[in-house]
């Protein structure tokens, strides 16, 4: 089967793309998808460092634009997950090195072998985001519950509309729970209804996620059962076709559980 | 005399300017005053241009262009029934605009010309989708969106604009000058309300249950009047 091609962008810098492309692709190769994951950000690339395999790069993305290497060299294996690959960006060079038509083709040879091919996008809309989204099949759009980046999502989401592409799918990442009850924060229900495409994750705030991050360990290899964990694991099974309904993003507290409870004895 | 003579229609792909039959360099004046006469109105569009038979030079051609720039209007193509002229624009690599096969099939882009002494089409524009942040759409004469519009989003229209959905970005009715147009919305919490000359802002209230409302220039500012239903 062939591989599917998903692009992950959100307009705003700095909303969790890397990371999450990180995880997701460390999610489906964990749940036994050949995945391989693409550092479209030439010239800023920290996909690489996010995963732990900086030490291992000795082609690149250009590299293999360039003829300099067959595709299959500048492919990193991940050390831990022998079903995912990286394929890192260029440090020393920048956006204009790299076409919309390159990425179609690298992404044309890489398709047979491979389950799933994410690609993490460089925030903006010029080159860069357009090479990230020539070849995708599918779009997964990263927001946070904050007015700017929920505002470059709707952009983002205009621009895809007009070339025609996607499905796109949205994921609210960094929620905190806390400040969105406490009216500080946009809800789920308000992002989602702005910019009216169907959700396909929640991810919670949790400092785990940065500390694995900067040991170059995401946090979807952990054992722990942390919401944020599950969160990736669900965004990982939903994209595999799975019905996985949405998890509550924390407990209800006791007196909610009272008043839950004497609110059903009255029905 | 020039001024009268350009007229200027909405298209899918923006505005089609259509110019006199006078003189080359007294046309551009006369465009020149029209795009000052409503600068909000053309600001940020982009024109296709008709020239109707003349024969053009790159040189000339690369005039309105500059003058268009200068109004921050982009001149993206230019319709013309002369060789000549058509060789010149590609070589400027402008697009040769065939109404026949672009911007079709659209009421207020194919009907007849306007009749004389009529400046803009009657013909309004439906649009069937959410404008999204960074979308702008403009239109001489009536818009219609069913759709919502997005914060960062923007509407310029030179009638009246009517929302089947939310308004949460920017609106701009009678935008060549009309005071008598309106701006109806099934929910009205714009960024900001123009119409022809006048500004105003959504009062930063809390957020209420969506009412739709009408807004029009009363006694020298835009007043938003809810509809409850029957009689009015």
């Amino acid at each position: 089967m062939a591989a599917r091609v998903l692009t992950v962008t959100s307009g705003k810098g700095g909303v969790g793309k890397t990371t999450l492309a990180a995880n997701l692709a460390v999610a489906l190769a964990m749940q036994g998808q050949r995945a391989v994951v693409i550092d479209a950000d030439v010239g800023l690339r920290n996909l690489d460092v996010t995963l732990g395999l900086e030490n291992r790069i000795v082609y690149d993305l250009v590299d293999v634009i360039e003829g300099r290497c067959r595709l299959r060299q500048a492919l990193v294996r991940d050390k831990r997950l022998s079903e995912l690959f990286l394929l890192p960006a260029a440090q020393t060079r920048d956006k204009s090195a790299v076409r919309p038509e390159d990425m179609m083709r690298v992404c044309e040879s890489l398709r047979e072998q491979h389950d799933f091919i994410l690609i993490d996008s460089p925030a903006g809309i010029e080159q860069g985001f357009r090479c990230a989204l020539a070849p995708a099949d599918e779009i997964l759009i990263v927001t946070n519950s904050e007015v700017a980046a929920v505002r470059d999502a709707d952009r983002i989401i205009g621009l895809i509309e007009a070339e025609e592409q996607g499905p796109a799918r949205l994921i609210i990442n960094r929620i905190e729970p806390d400040m969105v009850r406490r009216g500080e924060m946009l809800g789920i229900a308000d992002v989602v209804e702005l910019l009216s495409i169907d959700l396909i994750g929640v991810v919670p705030e949790d400092k785990a996620i940065l500390v694995a991050t900067n040991r170059g360990q995401p946090l979807a290899f952990s054992s722990d059962s942390s919401l944020a964990r599950r969160a990736f694991h669900n965004i990982a099974r939903r994209l595999r076709g799975e019905d996985v309904p949405f998890m509550t993003l924390r407990e209800p507290r006791v007196w909610e559980r009272f008043f839950r409870f004497v609110r059903s004895g009255r029905d | 005399m020039g001024l009268d003579a350009i007229t200027i229609k909405g298209i899918r792909q923006g505005l089609l300017v259509t110019l006199g039959e006078g003189d080359w360099s007294a046309e551009l004046r006369a465009l020149e005053a029209r795009i000052g006469a409503s600068p909000s109105f053309f600001r940020g569009g982009r024109i296709a241009l008709d020239v109707g038979s003349r024969g053009l030079s790159r040189f000339e051609i690369e005039e309105a262009r500059v003058l268009l720039a200068r109004h921050q209007v982009e001149l993206w193509a230019v319709a013309s029934t002369n060789p000549v002229t058509e060789v010149a624009v590609q070589e400027l690599g402008l697009v040769v605009f065939i109404e026949a096969n672009l911007g079709l099939p659209h009421p207020s882009a194919s009907e007849a010309a306007p009749e004389e002494g009529e400046e803009l089409s009657v013909e309004g524009l439906v649009v069937r989708r959410t404008l999204r942040s960074g979308q702008s759409l403009r239109h001489p004469s009536h818009v219609v969106v069913i759709g919502d519009v997005n914060p960062g989003a923007e509407v310029v229209a030179g009638g009246d604009i009517v929302v089947w959905g939310r308004v949460r970005g920017l609106v701009h009715a009678g935008a060549l000058g009309d005071e008598g147009a309106v701006i109806c919305a099934l929910d009205l919490a714009p960024t900001q309300l123009r119409i022809a000359g006048y500004i105003a802002r959504s009062p930063e209230e809390q957020r209420r249950k969506p009412v739709p409302e009408m807004a029009a220039v009363r006694g020298g500012r835009i007043v938003a009047v809810p509809w409850h239903g029957g009689a009015q």
